[in-house]
């Protein structure tokens, strides 16, 4: 019983408490947080009184909601009420305590899940490896070792772990996808738009979503489920009313055209990696091919957006304290800074134009495969990674394949395959905006064959399954 | 027709774009970042050549549009 629908059956039907469930979470973050660094702050006293609420509500004949007293985490970039948001930064340590929960906090609460804690990424989401001068890498639970990926790492290890069923984390041009592929399990990343922002700290605007991470097709689409809906406190959240997915899961994939992307997305990566998508492949039965023009050049025109947003974002904390920045992030935001406004406006234009082009696409195929990750998680520290037999950023080159689809906001599930003596590795379902239906129903056809899967590792000492 | 290339700057007109504009934001550069700004600035320089020798039509608008 360690997914969110079984546990909230369990305490809804009276065999367990959410009480219990708590109190056995916050001793499995005890045990194991030391060891994989997921969570930056937990809320035991407060997640103690919310499941005592529960509990109440639920012997007065209440329906809490369909997570009821199940837990979770959010990535530290979540406002929770009472907490100081650090986004994985020290400076904000010096910000009063958020006054509200973030809008995805609340939406989750309302359906009875409780917050544990919030979890480690990259200062200010710049990164895809989750290694924080200031509080230290998350670890990959399938080898300490080995990076989490990132930026929301600690939400990814957070469920990859077995601490929580699900997490919240957030994605500008991968940081659900990469740590979700590197860490085993689902993540999504909606439609730009979809899911609220309001109560996050950014990084760039243009690019942002928050989006859920689990260990089932099915839990994921619930709490995407929970997450949908037009927020007016967000001005880019859309105004198209929520399409459930939980609800069409067990539709198979008749009426789904599928294709695999060739070009940008077939090369530069391990060979385990084109193993891993051809596991998937091959168990959809698919043949048909599709070319993305212009890959490498969204991928270059989200740095470029990417770069200047959050330089700009940071602006005066970059005047006033460029040192209390992680090393890692200050260099790149200073250098975004002073970019000149036609590369961002080039950049933009360009975006409109290769929005036609996958709208065009999308006419003749409905689901998009391509591989989340070059490569399988880095060591922690490593610099450079060996791709086809050259020394390139180890860092960066993590979102290769990503980057270029969050660009135009499509929505996406990288969904976990397990190779024999491997570390984990992602294949991205991709679809057009808002279809998050379709991509959940080939994720659950993909579960249900075996194919994808998200087990959990056995940590006890530190052990790992990969060496 | 013009070359749709952007001239590509050498290390050492690049640490003159970035010492003025620099001083243009009023974002004064630590001279320990100095290195590390210039490093990831012609990486960035090469990322922008991929968008910028691209020819797109005339007419084409940035893609956010503002909602008055």
């Amino acid at each position: 019983m360690n997914d969110a629908l079984s546990i909230s059956a369990a305490i809804k039907s009276g065999q367990t408490t959410a009480k219990a469930v708590i109190k056995d979470t916050l001793e499995q973050i005890d045990r194991l947080n030391p060891l994989v660094n997921s969570l930056t702050t937990i809320l035991r006293d407060q997640a103690i009184q919310d499941a005592e609420v529960l509990d109440r509500r639920l012997a007065q004949g209440e329906y809490p909601g369909i997570l009821t007293g199940v837990p979770f985490a959010v990535k530290d970039l979540t406002d929770i009420q009472g907490i100081v948001t650090l986004a994985g930064s020290k400076i904000n340590r010096d910000n009063p305590p958020a006054t509200a929960d973030a809008t995805v906090v609340t939406a989750l609460k309302q359906a009875g899940a409780i917050l544990v804690g919030a979890c480690l990424m990259d200062e200010y989401a710049y990164g895809f490896s989750t290694e924080n001068s200031h509080y230290g890498a998350s670890h990959n639970p399938h080898n300490l070792d080995h990076v989490a990926g990132g930026s929301s790492g600690g939400s990814a290890v957070a469920v990859a772990a077995g601490l929580v069923p699900f997490s919240l984390g957030s994605d500008t041009n991968g940081s659900i996808r990469v740590p979700a592929a590197l860490c085993g399990i689902f993540g999504l990343k909606p439609t730009y738009g979809r899911v609220s922002r309001f109560g996050t700290f950014p990084f760039a605007g243009s690019f942002d979503h928050i989006g859920p991470f689990a260990r089932s097709v099915s839990d994921l689409a619930v709490v995407f489920d929970c997450l949908q809906g037009h927020d007016p406190q967000d001005p880019i959240s859309s105004d198209r009313p929520p399409a459930l997915c939980f609800p069409e899961l067990s539709k198979g994939l008749s009426g789904i055209r599928l294709a695999v992307a060739d070009g940008h997305f077939a090369q530069g990566a391990h060979p385990e990696v084109f193993q891993a998508l051809g596991k998937v492949v091959d168990a959809l039965g698919i043949t048909a091919k599709v070319t993305i023009p212009e890959a490498h050049r969204a991928r270059a025109a989200a740095f470029l957006i990417t770069a200047s947003e959050g330089g700009n974002l940071h602006l005066e904390r970059l005047r006033n304290r460029p040192f209390d920045f992680d090393p890692a992030t200050r260099d790149r935001l200073l250098a975004g800074a002073l970019a000149p406004a036609n590369w961002y406006l080039q950049a933009q234009k360009f975006r409109n134009w290769y929005r036609e082009q996958l709208e065009q696409i999308f006419q003749s195929v409905d689901v998009i495969l391509a591989p989340t990750t070059p490569c399988m998680a880095t060591k922690i520290g490593q610099q450079s990674i060996n791709i086809d037999g050259v020394e390139i950023l180890a860092r960066p080159n993590l979102g290769v394949f990503t980057q270029p689809l969050s660009f135009i906001g499509l929505p996406i599930i990288s969904v976990p395959v397990h190779l024999p003596n491997s570390l984990p590795l992602g294949v991205q379902l991709i679809a057009a905006p808002y279809n998050e239906a379709l991509i959940f129903r080939v994720a659950k056809v993909l579960e249900d064959q075996g194919i994808v899967a998200a087990p959990v590792p056995n940590l006890i000492n530190g052990s790992s399954v990969y060496n | 027709m013009n070359d749709r290339r952007l001239a590509t700057l050498e290390v050492a007109d690049i640490k003159v774009y970035l010492a003025q504009s620099a001083k243009l934001l009023n974002l004064p550069i630590p001279e320990e970042c100095e290195q590390g700004v210039l490093d990831n600035f012609v990486r960035m320089q090469a990322i922008a050549a991929l968008v910028n020798e691209f020819p797109l039509p005339e007419d084409i608008e940035i893609a956010p549009i503002f909602q008055p």
